[in-house]
């Protein structure tokens, strides 16, 4: 794939955002006194501005690289990960879970658990959640070095550890609130940088109408795009709910809607949203209990319309890709250099030899171990003593039909751009996966040295010392992070495992925190037999099923294939339903089994019963987080029935 | 936090609004085409270069409340 060349006012707008970033943590530096100040930001940022962290802290790149992916494969039903799978559970956690995080006074998710249960759900949470984001933050980074180095040619050793050096010295100056106000920062990036992307893409294809027109092609031969092999009704690409009422084979997610709708909207979503210390951190730095409860509401206005921005250029994609518009087409996987190696010398090999063309074929076929154009081929061997190396590599990366749906967003990007505007999407691009790292070293920070440190290894020192453990633990977060990352650039399989075992361990969490916080007769015993056996569950349901297409392994099935899914999805959605209701189940009867070792008068301020009601009498009604709440349920119920 | 992040958005977005309109008035006409032969960097710079400026303005009179 040829490089995309950046121009000198490019480079001059990464440039200014790093000065930016760079002085927000230099201003910031001052204000850190205490190890609250770096970690927890000390209840003290406006609720606009942890709203828009809040949500910033989600758009990481991966999300809007996939999302856009996903626009391409699945069309509009996408918009579930949005409205149904975030819009309701952000605002139960405004409405119903931010009294108790807030007012409990705990400093962490884990903590909470801690002064709810006990200590060893949360060293279970805290352990699980700060492998967890060391990995996404390693994961993320690995994403961002490799894109760099196959988009701009940069170097992936001197990308990965430039942009990790950028983010340590803005988290060491400034901590958490560095870590927010630079969300901030992208949150803009990312909503200027793409929307102009988004409008010359809608133009082109003709507008909305036309789009609609084009999908309608695509979902009855996905087949022609490489989609998908089935083909599908004419409006599956288009409205969100009709093709999955109509079942799982009907859509091209493979999903039925109660794996939807309980799978992803009650179980995932809520388990991300209420109990993911990474956004709940954005709220739990608030200045006062009603900032930290408005923080999700205003934080689900924007996520609420970034369809537009991160789904529709996915759709846009695929559209552009049917009729071949000026020779786009949808980015095809790339070539590793060893896999060109073997081709080449294959396809040398093959006009040497005078091959037939079909044995030719399958030969550069298995050589470069990806689905290649026959014709495409053909003519490659045909034409190859005329040819140079780089050319040659140019068209047999050509000849891949396989899509690279990641690579979705930047082809849209490069299409369109000119010098300038390019700089401006590349850097929103780089500041969302920056941030995203900081996001999860701030998380990490605080879960480590809170919940780990103080806890287990070394109590009642001073504050200073905590507040130099933060920072000593903010250094070997990244350190981590870059070592993940190349764990993950050598092993792919090693990110597959890491994202399964995430899996695990999140589906069943919020069953505990529902009961935890609303039923004051859970007890230890009961929170973490359950939740561990939430996991196990899940463990064992994967193990015991597959999905179309899927051979044992990795994918599950290991143990056995007592059922099988329609697609990944499916599985991924069923799982979670499933290890929820083990874990409520469990929770629950142990619970009922075991002695509480709690009073009522201990779970005052943790216990929706056993805590007064906030009063929001001091607001104006309309102000009020319930109203506010219905208002954003209603929005984005009347969005779902526009796009019906 | 001491720091009023309206500062830093302002700033930054004006800058980098001022660069974008620089580019589309100093680029030729082929510079367009990638864009439909719209002139992106000069509209879009404009709205950065309003946007940086609005943050700033805001900034400077939550400054001057707070006094």
């Amino acid at each position: 794939m040829s490089h995309i060349h950046l121009g000198g006012i490019d480079y001059s707008i990464m440039a200014i955002y790093v000065v930016a970033i760079l002085a927000i943590g230099w201003v910031l530096k001052r204000y850190m006194k205490t190890s609250a100040d770096f970690l927890t930001s000390s209840h003290s940022i406006p609720a606009w501005i942890t709203g828009l962290a809040f949500i910033s802290a989600n758009l990481g790149a991966l999300e809007l690289v996939g999302m856009a992916a996903s626009g391409a494969k699945y069309g509009i039903a996408t918009c579930h990960f949005y409205w149904v799978g975030a819009i309701p559970a952000m605002i139960f956690l405004a409405v119903f879970m931010m009294p108790f995080y807030y007012g409990s006074k705990a400093r962490s998710v884990p903590e909470y658990l801690k002064l709810r249960f006990d200590e060893r759900t949360r060293c279970l949470n805290s352990i699980s959640f700060a492998v967890m984001t060391v990995f996404a933050s390693g994961i993320s980074m690995n994403a961002l070095a490799k894109l760099l180095h196959q988009l701009l040619g940069w170097n992936y050793d001197v990308s990965l550890w430039i942009c990790s050096a950028i983010v340590l010295v803005y988290v060491l100056k400034g901590g958490l609130t560095s870590a927010i106000y630079t969300e901030v920062l992208q949150f803009f990036m990312i909503v200027l940088g793409f929307a102009p992307v988004v409008y010359l893409g809608l133009k082109d294809v003709g507008g909305w109408g036309a789009l609609k027109t084009s999908l309608a092609a695509v979902a009855q031969n996905p087949a022609a795009l490489e989609l998908n092999t089935k083909s599908f009704q004419p409006d599956a690409w288009t409205s969100a709910w009709k093709p999955l009422l109509e079942g799982a084979s009907a859509n091209p997610m493979g999903v039925d809607v109660i794996a939807m709708v309980f799978g992803l909207g009650f179980v995932l979503s809520f388990g991300y949203w209420c109990t993911n210390f990474l956004v709940v951190q954005r709220a739990m730095a608030a200045k006062n209990m009603s900032a930290a409860r408005r923080t999700p509401l205003i934080a689900a206005v924007p996520k609420m319309i970034f369809p537009v921005l991160v789904i529709l250029p996915g759709m846009i994609a695929a559209a552009l890709a049917l009729t071949a518009k000026d020779g786009y087409r949808l980015p095809p996987k790339i070539v590793s250099e060893s896999a060109y190696v073997q081709a080449i010398a294959a396809v040398k090999d093959a006009a040497a030899q005078k091959l037939d063309d079909k044995v030719a074929f399958e030969r550069i076929s298995k050589a470069v171990e990806m689905k290649l154009s026959p014709a495409k081929v053909a003519a490659v061997v045909k034409e190859v003593p005329a040819l140079d190396e780089a050319t040659l590599k140019d068209r047999l990366q050509d000849a891949v039909v396989e899509n690279d749906y990641d690579g979705v967003i930047l082809s849209l990007v490069k299409k369109y751009c000119p010098s300038g505007l390019l700089g401006l999407a590349l850097t929103g691009l780089l500041a969302s996966f920056m941030s995203g790292m900081a996001g999860n070293v701030t998380a990490f920070n605080t879960v480590w040295t809170y919940d780990l440190y103080q806890a287990y290894i070394a109590r009642n020192k001073s504050d200073g010392h905590y507040m130099w453990m933060g920072r000593c633990i903010t250094v070997v977060g990244i350190g981590l992070s870059i070592v993940c990352a190349y764990l993950v650039s050598r092993w792919s399989n090693a990110m597959d495992i890491i994202q399964l075992v995430f899996g695990f361990v999140n589906a069943p969490l919020f069953a505990t925190f529902l009961l935890g916080m609303f039923w004051k007769r859970t007890t230890s015993h009961g929170a973490f037999f359950g939740l561990l056996g939430g996991t196990l569950t899940s463990a064992l349901f994967h193990a015991l099923t597959s999905a179309v297409g899927n051979a044992p392994g990795v994918k599950g099935g290991y143990l056995g294939v007592l059922q099988v899914f329609p697609s990944d999805m499916a599985q991924n959605f069923w799982l979670a339903a499933f290890a929820f209701t083990a874990c409520f189940m469990l929770t629950l009867v142990i619970s009922l089994l075991t002695r509480r070792t709690k009073t009522d008068d201990e779970l005052k301020g943790l216990v929706y019963s056993l805590t007064p009601k906030t009063v929001d009498h001091a607001q104006a009604w309309y102000a009020r987080p319930a109203f506010l709440g219905c208002v954003l349920l209603v929005g984005c119920f009347i969005l779902n029935i526009i796009f019906w | 936090m001491g720091l009023d992040i309206r500062w830093p958005i302002g700033l930054m977005f004006s800058a980098v609004g001022v660069l974008l309109v620089l580019q589309g008035l100093l680029a030729g006409p082929d510079a367009n085409k990638p864009s439909l032969g719209i002139n992106i960097n000069l509209g879009w710079g404009c709205v950065l270069l309003v946007f940086g400026l609005l943050m700033v303005f805001f900034a400077w009179r939550g400054k001057s409340s707070a006094k």
